[in-house]
């Protein structure tokens, strides 16, 4: 009896190593599951709601001409779209620099005064709110990304170089992690960005609200903390590299479901 | 008619060899992607634009058409050869280290990014990919399971040199493997390498229980 109940044990211990990672997941998913109603980036975007339409910077002007891609002040399904060509800045523009151009050119606050700015603070701040809030107006859209301006073709191809592009002092490149189908990195499942599911589920699940940092986190940050991973250098925000690596991922996932602002652990 | 067949044979030997030689020419770096990339980053913390320059073999693993040519293929074979040779033998010719303290560097994963301190310690980062000591149940998949790793090999001479060479510099036997050059690039200290080697090869370490 007492053998039974010691290998029931033994058993019982190895099958709950084997499932441990499988419930870490799992249990991320429900946590995820019963918070989506309440996923607290909701503060952030109605935040950033207010300061579209609040008067701000030297020009004590709002943001609520600015055209993000869907013409002046609309906002609907705009994020879906980006990053996309825009004639007047003759630039591949993703939401974030996107939205420097018109706190520039509607607001008058100088981009390179965002760009100083660390993450959640300042300036940028500010943009981490308004992303939020244009993000909420994409949330269950197909991802509509297709390059055909000869710029976007360009940066789309450049980005796919940028993605394989292997420095630093432990070699890595963003394919190191996220070329290969069901890989961790300890517990935590990568998205296999070269394929177009992989793609979608990164490019669509962020921007995001980090629960272990409790903390809105944008495209530009998720890019900017890989980077820091690869140790490479600090990518300047609102870069051409970010910008085009971004372009690349939005283009694998076209079609794929914006599920932003996401949930990450 | 030997003397024409040994001719012939010889002429052969000599152009596969400069076929190799002028295939094995460098992937050249695209100075667009270059120009981009040094634009797109400010220096930080310990992490300067230096680290943006590939060196040949990040250049090569940067490039699959390139890899998987002929020109790609020889020049593996030589960047391989040359990483092997700069290896060197652990100082004083022991190998082995303190395995307890191979497991705490296998755990951390600190180090050299641009958030951290220049005189922060850095870690191997083992487990994010490796399965080691089974007991560890928060470990990654981008690398084979090294469970058991002495245990089924043993450690005689030729793993022990074996399994040094690859913690030093991976790229000597696969010059596209996903692992760190941990030596190679000064990411760890001798010492920190033969703590490791004792976590993998020492038969009271747990990860050979």
């Amino acid at each position: 009896m007492k053998i039974k109940s010691l290998v029931l044990l033994f058993t019982l211990g190895l099958l709950a190593q084997g499932v441990f990672a499988q419930n870490i997941s799992n249990d991320i998913a429900k946590y995820r599951e019963m918070i989506a109603d309440g996923n607290p980036s909701e503060l952030y975007a109605a935040a950033g709601e207010e300061l579209w339409a609040k008067p701000s910077g030297p020009k004590l002007a709002t943001l609520q001409q600015c055209d993000l891609g869907k013409g002046p002040g609309v906002v609907k399904g705009a994020f879906a779209e980006l990053p996309r060509y825009f004639k007047d800045t003759n630039r591949v523009q993703d939401l974030e620099s996107r939205l420097m151009t018109c706190m520039e050119n509607l607001q008058g606050i100088a981009a390179s005064d965002v760009i100083k700015d660390p993450f959640g603070k300042g300036l940028r701040k500010d943009i981490e709110a308004v992303v939020a809030y244009v993000v909420t107006e994409s949330k269950d859209l197909p991802i509509k990304v297709v390059p055909k301006h000869p710029k976007e073709k360009e940066m789309a191809q450049i980005g796919e170089k940028i993605f394989f592009y292997q420095a630093g002092p432990m070699d890595f490149a963003c394919a190191t992690c996220h070329s290969q189908n069901n890989k961790r990195i300890r517990l935590q499942d990568l998205p296999n960005i070269t394929t177009a599911k992989g793609a979608a589920e990164g490019w669509g699940s962020w921007p995001a609200y980090r629960v272990s940092s409790g903390e809105f986190w944008t495209m530009q940050r998720r890019l900017n903390d890989c980077f820091r991973q690869q140790r490479l250098p600090m990518p300047i925000y609102g870069s051409d590299a970010t910008i085009a690596l971004s372009l690349y991922m939005a283009s694998k996932g076209n079609g794929g479901v914006i599920q932003t602002p996401g949930l990450k652990r | 008619m030997k003397l024409f067949f040994q001719i012939v044979f010889a002429s052969l030997t000599l152009l596969s060899g400069f076929n190799q030689l002028s295939f094995a020419a460098d992937p050249k770096p695209n100075p667009k992607i270059q120009q981009m990339m040094e634009n797109s980053f400010m220096a930080a913390g310990v992490a300067d634009l230096g680290r943006l320059t590939q060196d040949p073999i990040q250049l090569l693993c940067s490039d699959a058409s390139y890899q998987n040519s002929k020109a790609g293929k020889a020049k593996i074979e030589i960047l391989q050869k040359e990483a092997l040779a700069k290896i060197p033998k652990p100082e004083g010719a022991v190998y082995l280290g303190d395995w307890k303290k191979g497991e705490l560097i296998a755990q951390s994963g600190r180090g050299a990014t641009f958030t951290d301190a220049p005189n922060s310690v850095n870690g191997g980062g083992c487990y994010n990919c490796h399965q080691i000591d089974p007991k560890e149940i928060s470990h990654g998949t981008m690398g084979p399971s090294l469970a058991a790793y002495g245990k089924t090999r043993g450690n005689t001479g030729p793993i022990l040199e074996y399994t040094w060479n690859r913690i030093y510099n991976s790229k000597a036997y696969n010059a596209c493997s996903n692992m760190p050059r941990f030596g190679h690039f000064n990411l760890l200290t001798q010492d920190q390498m033969k703590d490791l080697m004792a976590l993998l090869l020492d038969p009271s370490s747990p990860v050979n229980q």
